[in-house]
């Protein structure tokens, strides 16, 4: 391997990683800002239980994005500085104003709510964790118009052979950016939904399995509780809310991808249209969507790629909007990406070794056909159980059935699945450039990089495989770690984030007040 | 004039370096001081709880301290990290670890647990606080890069003596930072414990900044700068007169005066070289050549001249919110997460 691949690899883990964390912070901070806002104006006990309890969960994952997140600001210096001086006028700008306006809030204020409880005045600390979360979101807007540049270049101008703004407004409002920005945000809530539906069908499945709930004849729920009352019929509230919060959660954002997808998939065919083709493993020019293809996926030999059941006319209804436009496949469009943008790197040191080397503008179709597939896939599996899920639930509880509640739980992985599939899917398709080139009218052209030119040349391939070896060793010990830590809040239920619960009967209400002022309300 | 948004650019990234190392200092301190300094697990939390609620929002200076300079000045961004590739991957590793210990050291009530999350404080706030150092000491006094920013030589060729001033320096002021602001923060016997520890180390630890701060200043110094340098040394002997009067107040914001100082003399004496090559003149990024458009700057200044008084204004807030003196009473008993 060389330097090029393990600071590629380094990306993609460290990335993905991330990436994993931020969705369920995006999604579980707004539906926790949520529940706090129903027990600020309701006073009811379950909304605050349900705040302790998630809002716990959400911090232990927080952490981990902000941790993971460092490494996000300074890798574009450390293993790709020939990329950030290319890009750096236009790339840096989102970045530092991520940092500025977004980090900042969402830093600062998420502490506030975690020691502020009783230290603030409620309104003030519900605003905290609003705008806490809130601030999440604005900083997902900022990367992504940064990444979406790289999809998409637009607002600059070519200077001495850097990219250099001139016109910010169509930066931060690129079409590409808002498209992909709501799909994001809609992912995000998708893995809120999932976490949500997943461990409230655990805990209502527990409460029937410990012999707390029954049902009558007709199937409804009996609410039951505990001796000691901690799990009476505020826990069973707490539980059933959540999960059907869960599955509504989880519906609307499966529409919300599904709608804001086929925009960005519309934008996409115009402007990166060999990765669109390559997400379809699409050899001819065609009309027709692949469900599934075998064979050579790589292959430019169209006898090598079986398209085993495709649905006529869908490919081009998700480019056009009709159902006759032929969509241009991979052989109609290497000699195109040759033709203009060359058939070897050229003969600039910037190259190194590289320089000269041929230019395969297919990306790696496998990865490219199935990201796309798994993506939709495990997104539309996560709705349909949602769905059913549902449903079940009209009757107050779950199933006693412990092989549903395993798969409930499962479940959970399917949206976070399905966003890691997504990114690969967009960000090995742009492959071989990193920023992409505009066919597309309304683009800059002349604008793109080659990957193969983006690394740091001052960079040894030695340092760049221990910082490979090292950051994924820790980022695999940190997950088992996190994962630990979240089972063990999970098996908790609501008294693992309000140890009073233990010690005072449920559906008595309402702690706080009388507490001794001068003991924290919360301490690490 | 086109030098104007360039200098003012310098001068934020600048400030934003100062105002991480005058924060982030003592919450980096304090993860020392929990393994060199409290005594039993409950001085331990008491010390962790003093930066509880503020040391994420004190990371942040540093990430945008980065991503400043990467917007500003990309081709000083450029070479700084790829130039510093191992201790900047170090920094990274200190800092993950520093951040999930925080967060998880009081989720389970196991002293093997806490143990852990212990070493990896201390570990990650010295890494963290040394590195910083050593890459901050480098970009005033120099780097082997070629004409392209490129550096010349192996991993390990910017260890020098003056990456391990600077190293020192850091690691050595947010020590007597941090001790400053437990004097300030806490109230108890721990509170007269690290106050008698900063009068005996005091003198000593701020010598490595300030040694730092002369070496640049004499080799590229001018006039304010000297002023600057002599202002430093005023500002850590005030401190220490203050601390021994009693006054911690004053004693903490002389201590970060004196950081202040320093700082202003160092990146004020470089300027307006941002990263010397140590290899020819010629290749030095200066303020000029490593910056970015005076479009970009501007649009930048206009976020930042909206954006940097709100941070300060809400920061401000929050640390008198929890302005509070932290005490072991005040501190809750540890609970136990039990499967239902």
């Amino acid at each position: 391997m060389e330097a090029l691949e393990i600071a590629r690899w380094q990306f993609g883990i460290t990335t993905v990683y991330h990436f994993l964390m931020v969705p369920l912070t995006i999604g579980l901070g707004l539906v926790v800002a949520v529940m706090q806002t129903l027990w600020y104006r309701t006073g009811k006990e379950h909304y605050l239980r349900m705040t302790k309890f998630w809002g716990k969960l959400f911090l232990i994952n927080f952490i981990m994005g902000v941790a993971t997140g460092l490494v996000q600001e300074f890798q574009f210096g450390l293993a790709w500085s020939e990329y950030s001086r290319f890009v750096g006028d236009v790339f840096g700008a989102p970045l530092a104003m991520e940092a500025l306006l977004a980090f900042f809030v969402e830093s600062t204020f998420l502490g506030l709510w975690i020691f502020g409880w009783q230290r603030l005045p409620k309104i003030l600390h519900l605003g905290s964790l609003w705008a806490a979360v809130l601030a999440s979101v604005l900083s997902a807007y900022f990367i992504i118009v940064a990444n979406s540049w790289m999809q998409h270049p637009v607002g600059v101008e070519l200077v001495d052979g850097r990219a250099r703004m001139v016109d910010a407004w169509a930066v931060f409002t690129n079409n590409t950016a808002v498209v992909a920005f709501t799909h994001t945000v809609f992912g995000a809530l998708a893995v809120a939904g999932g976490f949500l539906l997943g461990i409230a069908w655990y805990h209502l499945w527990k409460r029937r399995h410990d012999g707390l709930d029954t049902v009558d004849d007709a199937g409804s729920v009996i609410v039951g509780s505990d001796p000691s009352g901690s799990r009476g019929s505020i826990d069973h509230s707490v539980w059933l809310r959540s999960a059907r919060i869960g599955a509504v959660v989880a519906l609307i954002s499966f529409a919300g991808t599904a709608a804001s997808g086929d925009l960005q998939a519309k934008l996409m065919f115009e402007q990166q249209p060999m990765k669109m083709a390559a997400a379809e493993a699409a050899c001819h020019d065609g009309t027709g969507f692949s469900v599934l293809s075998v064979g050579n996926l790589g292959s430019q030999n169209c006898d090598d790629i079986v398209a085993v059941f495709e649905v006529p006319g869908l490919l081009s209804f998700l480019a056009n909007g009709d159902f006759t436009t032929e969509v241009k496949g991979v052989n109609t469009l290497l000699p195109e990406y040759e033709e203009q943008y060359g058939k070897t790197l050229p003969n600039d040191p910037m190259y190194g070794e590289r320089a000269g080397m041929d230019i395969d503008y297919l990306p790696v179709m496998e990865v490219t056909y199935w990201g796309f597939r798994i993506m939709i896939g495990f997104g539309v599996m996560a709705a349909f159980a949602a769905l059913v899920a549902l449903w079940i639930l009209r009757k107050g509880t779950v199933p006693e059935s412990r092989w549903l509640m395993r798969l409930a739980v499962f479940g959970i992985l399917a949206p976070f699945g399905a966003n890691s599939a997504g990114w690969i899917f967009t960000e090995m398709g742009r492959q071989p450039f990193v920023v992409a080139p505009n066919p597309d009218p309304s683009g800059i052209d002349g604008v793109f990089m080659f990957t193969a030119a983006a690394v740091s040349p001052g960079v040894s391939l030695a340092e760049l495989v221990f910082s490979l070896v090292a950051l994924t060793l820790v980022y695999a010990v940190l997950l088992v770690v996190e994962v630990r830590l979240l089972f063990t809040y999970v098996r908790g239920g609501v008294a693992s984030a309000m140890p009073e619960l233990a010690h005072k009967h449920d559906d008595a209400n309402s702690p706080g007040g009388k507490d001794n002022d001068d003991v924290l309300a919360f301490a690490y | 004039m086109s030098e104007l948004l360039p200098t003012i650019w310098f001068t934020l990234v600048a400030v934003l370096w100062t105002g991480y190392l005058f924060l982030e200092g003592f919450d980096l301190g304090v993860g020392m001081l929990m393994k060199l300094f409290a005594r039993t697990d409950r001085e331990r939390r008491l010390l962790l709880n003093t930066v509880g609620p503020v040391w994420d929002g004190n990371e942040v200076w540093l990430v945008t301290a980065i991503g400043a300079t990467l917007a500003a000045f990309p081709l000083w961004y450029a070479s700084l990290l790829s130039t510093l590739y191992v201790p900047f991957v170090l920094v990274l590793l200190g800092l993950i670890f520093r951040a999930v210990a925080f967060e998880y050291r009081g989720k389970m009530n196991n002293d093997q647990w806490r143990q852990r999350w212990d070493l990896a404080i201390f570990l990650g706030s010295f890494t963290s606080a040394a590195g910083i150092g050593a890459a901050l000491a480098l970009t005033t006094t120099g780097l082997p890069l070629n004409e392209n920013g490129d550096r010349v030589g192996g991993p390990f060729v910017w260890l020098t003596f003056d990456a391990l001033l600077g190293a020192a320096a850091v690691v050595l002021f947010c020590l007597v930072h941090a001790l400053a602001f437990l004097v300030l923060k806490t109230d108890g016997p721990i509170r007269e414990r690290a106050r008698g520890l900063l009068l005996r180390t005091l003198p000593v630890a701020v010598v490595p900044l300030l040694v730092w701060a002369a070496r640049v200043y004499i080799a590229d110094g001018t006039a304010w700068t000297g002023l600057l340098l002599l202002a430093a040394v005023g500002a850590a002997a005030a401190s220490w007169f203050a601390q021994r009067a009693g006054r911690d107040g004053w004693g903490f914001s002389w201590l970060g005066a004196a950081l202040a100082a320093s700082l202003a003399c160092i990146f004020g004496s470089v300027y307006p070289v941002v990263l010397p090559s140590t290899l020819d003149d010629a290749f030095n990024l200066t303020v000029e050549n490593a910056s970015s458009s005076p479009y970009t700057l501007g649009l930048m200044s206009i976020v930042a001249a909206f954006g940097v008084p709100l941070v300060l204004a809400y920061q401000g807030w929050t640390y008198w919110v929890f302005r509070k003196r932290v005490t072991e009473q005040s501190i809750p008993d540890a609970h136990s997460v039990v499967p239902l």
